[in-house]
């Protein structure tokens, strides 16, 4: 088990210095910080609303990580395929969940570095008034829980092609599905030809419920277990999908 | 001999085709392994498999008696492996990119930058040791490649292709690199250049349709060709008729045939009853009747056409 954690981060090291060795990196983070501030002060009414909480700062990571997730995620493995390189990772004594596990932690780490740029939001807030530091927390907590969970789906749909710009959008595609099934638009259509219990169940799945509770502050063990899951599962799957598919 | 490579009945589908289908070798150690085959036949399908990227439908490999698919971190630990293309990462400079591979071979502190040193310096990469990868020329790549496999100076070395694309200077110092390790390791190479077997190989497999159609030394493999131990000649072309009438009438030449006619001379060759024939012999027939000989050598057959009757057995067959 030491093995595997030292190997993976041999492997995130690697990676995160990868994302670093271009501009890119600093694009990305660039336009998380902006786009967050932007959001938050224009379209969420920040200074509008009267109060001290980041409730609009929150309110739009899931449909940012929409976009911003698959972006980071694509690469992960579609590149590899392309140029040839999991040939040579494949076969140097690493194994597949340590490589896997790597490259997640690696862009976990990257998202979780955004998060934490983002932190002037904090400031402000707490410059301009006397907000539930603990709800903030947990907020940010619960955001890089639910980037985590987009991030394993990516990670799994980055498998499938060798081509990047597909892994994006099938990637942007399923996480916007599991984004929006708590949501009356798909429940109404939903529970219109479907037992209660399979509408239920896909509600259930939804990130965007299980992150609103994390918002207002609740964070519950059920919803803890729903993202580790989810992020268990994807990788899970990424572990499979690489075994059938490392070589074509 | 301790065999340090070995493959037992490999075989791989790939849909409807039988991309592999029932390779087995053994190489020991000192022994530089030759993959001949056109493209398609199955060698980089082969290397996969026994290098464990790959897992086969049926057979199995080993490495240092530790089987690729049962213990895999332990196998890959004992072997180097330059896949077709020698792929590494771009974005890495060749330090930084030594550096990780030595770190994931297991290497820690100052022995990571000795590692490193050690397989720069051999695969003689220092003057673009700090340059990004993708900026190099596929020369320094395909070295960036090789140093990457040999860091941990493993006991086998497999390489696909490893001087595919090369000029003739840089596939000059990859083979001097292969023949320098070659006493301490069992290697396999993959590749289409003929010359290279005779270069670097003490024994070449040739592998068409996935299967072994050939196992020899190089020497081995030209015996087989048809030409094998014949004698050609040049002579001045209004006494090629005389010359082709003494040749005929010796005991132990079979046939004489004519190869073409430039500038005013004639090309024969006169095929042997045995395998071997002595020059001197044909030279003194030849002297015995006044014709004057420009140029006469004994053929060793040229392994480009041992592969072509080999792999192409239709092709070759009209030609002989």
């Amino acid at each position: 088990m030491r093995d595997t954690w030292d190997m993976a981060w041999i492997i995130a090291k690697r990676e995160l210095r990868a994302y670093f060795a271009t501009p890119l990196a600093l694009v990305f983070l660039t336009v998380f910080v902006a786009l967050t501030g932007a959001l938050t002060f224009y379209v969420g009414g920040f200074f509008d609303r009267g109060q001290a909480d980041l409730f609009p700062f929150f309110a739009y990571h899931p449909w940012l990580y929409l976009l911003l997730v698959p972006a980071v995620a694509m690469r992960l493995w579609a590149e590899e395929r392309k140029t040839g390189t999991i040939e040579l990772l494949m076969t140097l004594p690493i194994t597949p969940v340590e490589a896997i596990l790597g490259k997640f932690l690696a862009a976990w780490a990257f998202i979780g570095l955004a998060l934490i740029l983002t932190f002037p939001m904090w400031i402000t807030v707490n410059v301009l008034g006397d907000p539930d530091n603990g709800v903030i927390l947990t907020s940010y907590l619960g955001s890089f829980l639910m980037a985590g969970a987009f991030l394993a789906i990516g990670s799994f749909v980055s498998t499938l092609t060798k081509n990047q710009v597909i892994a994006f959008i099938i990637a942007s595609l399923i996480c916007f599905l599991f984004t929006m099934s708590g949501l009356d638009l798909v429940q109404n259509t939903l529970r219109a030809w479907t037992p209660e219990v399979f509408s239920t169940a896909v509600a259930s799945l939804s990130f965007l419920a299980h992150f609103q509770r994390i918002t207002r502050g609740v964070l519950e063990l059920p919803t803890l277990i729903f993202f580790f899951s989810m992020i268990v599962f994807w990788l899970f799957a990424t572990v499979i999908s690489i075994g059938q598919k490392k070589a074509q | 001999m301790t065999v340090l490579i070995e493959a037992v009945g490999l075989q791989k589908r790939f849909g409807e085709i039988k991309a592999v289908d029932g390779i087995s070798l053994r190489v020991p150690k000192g022994e530089v392994l030759g993959f001949l085959g056109p493209n398609g036949a199955g060698k980089s399908t082969t290397m996969k498999m026994i290098t464990g990227f790959l897992e086969p439908d049926a057979g199995s490999a080993s490495i240092c008696g530790v089987d690729v698919f049962e213990d895999p971190k332990k196998a890959k630990s004992l072997f180097g492996y330059v896949p077709e293309g020698a792929p590494s990462y771009g974005e890495m400079t060749p330090r930084s990119f030594l550096s990780f591979i030595a770190e994931v071979r297991g290497f820690r502190g100052a022995d990571i930058a000795e590692r490193v040193a050690a397989s720069v310096d051999r695969a003689g990469l220092e003057p673009v040791l700090d340059q990004v990868i993708d900026t190099l020329s596929k020369g320094y790549k395909r070295r960036v490649g090789l140093a990457q496999a040999i860091l941990h100076d493993p006991p086998v070395l497999i390489m696909d292709e490893p001087t595919d694309g090369l000029d003739p200077n840089q596939k000059h110092h990859v083979r001097q690199l292969i023949s320098e390790m070659a006493s301490e390791k069992a290697i396999i190479i993959s590749t289409h250049i003929l010359e290279e077997v005779e270069a670097v190989c003490s024994r070449a497999i040739v592998i068409n349709k996935g299967r072994i159609v050939a196992d020899g030394t190089a020497d081995d493999l030209m015996q087989r060709m048809h030409y094998h131990g014949a004698v050609s000649l040049r002579v001045v072309a209004d006494r090629a008729d005389a010359a082709i009438r003494a040749l005929s009438g010796a005991s132990n030449v079979v046939r004489v045939e004519t190869v073409g006619k430039p500038n005013g001379h004639m090309l024969l060759r006169a095929i042997p009853r045995q395998k071997e024939m002595a020059a001197a012999e044909v030279a003194a027939l030849l002297r015995a009747q006044n014709i004057p000989v420009d140029e006469l050598y004994v053929e060793r057959g040229r392994l480009d056409d041992v592969f072509r009757q080999i792999t192409m057995p239709a092709d070759g067959g009209a030609d002989a």
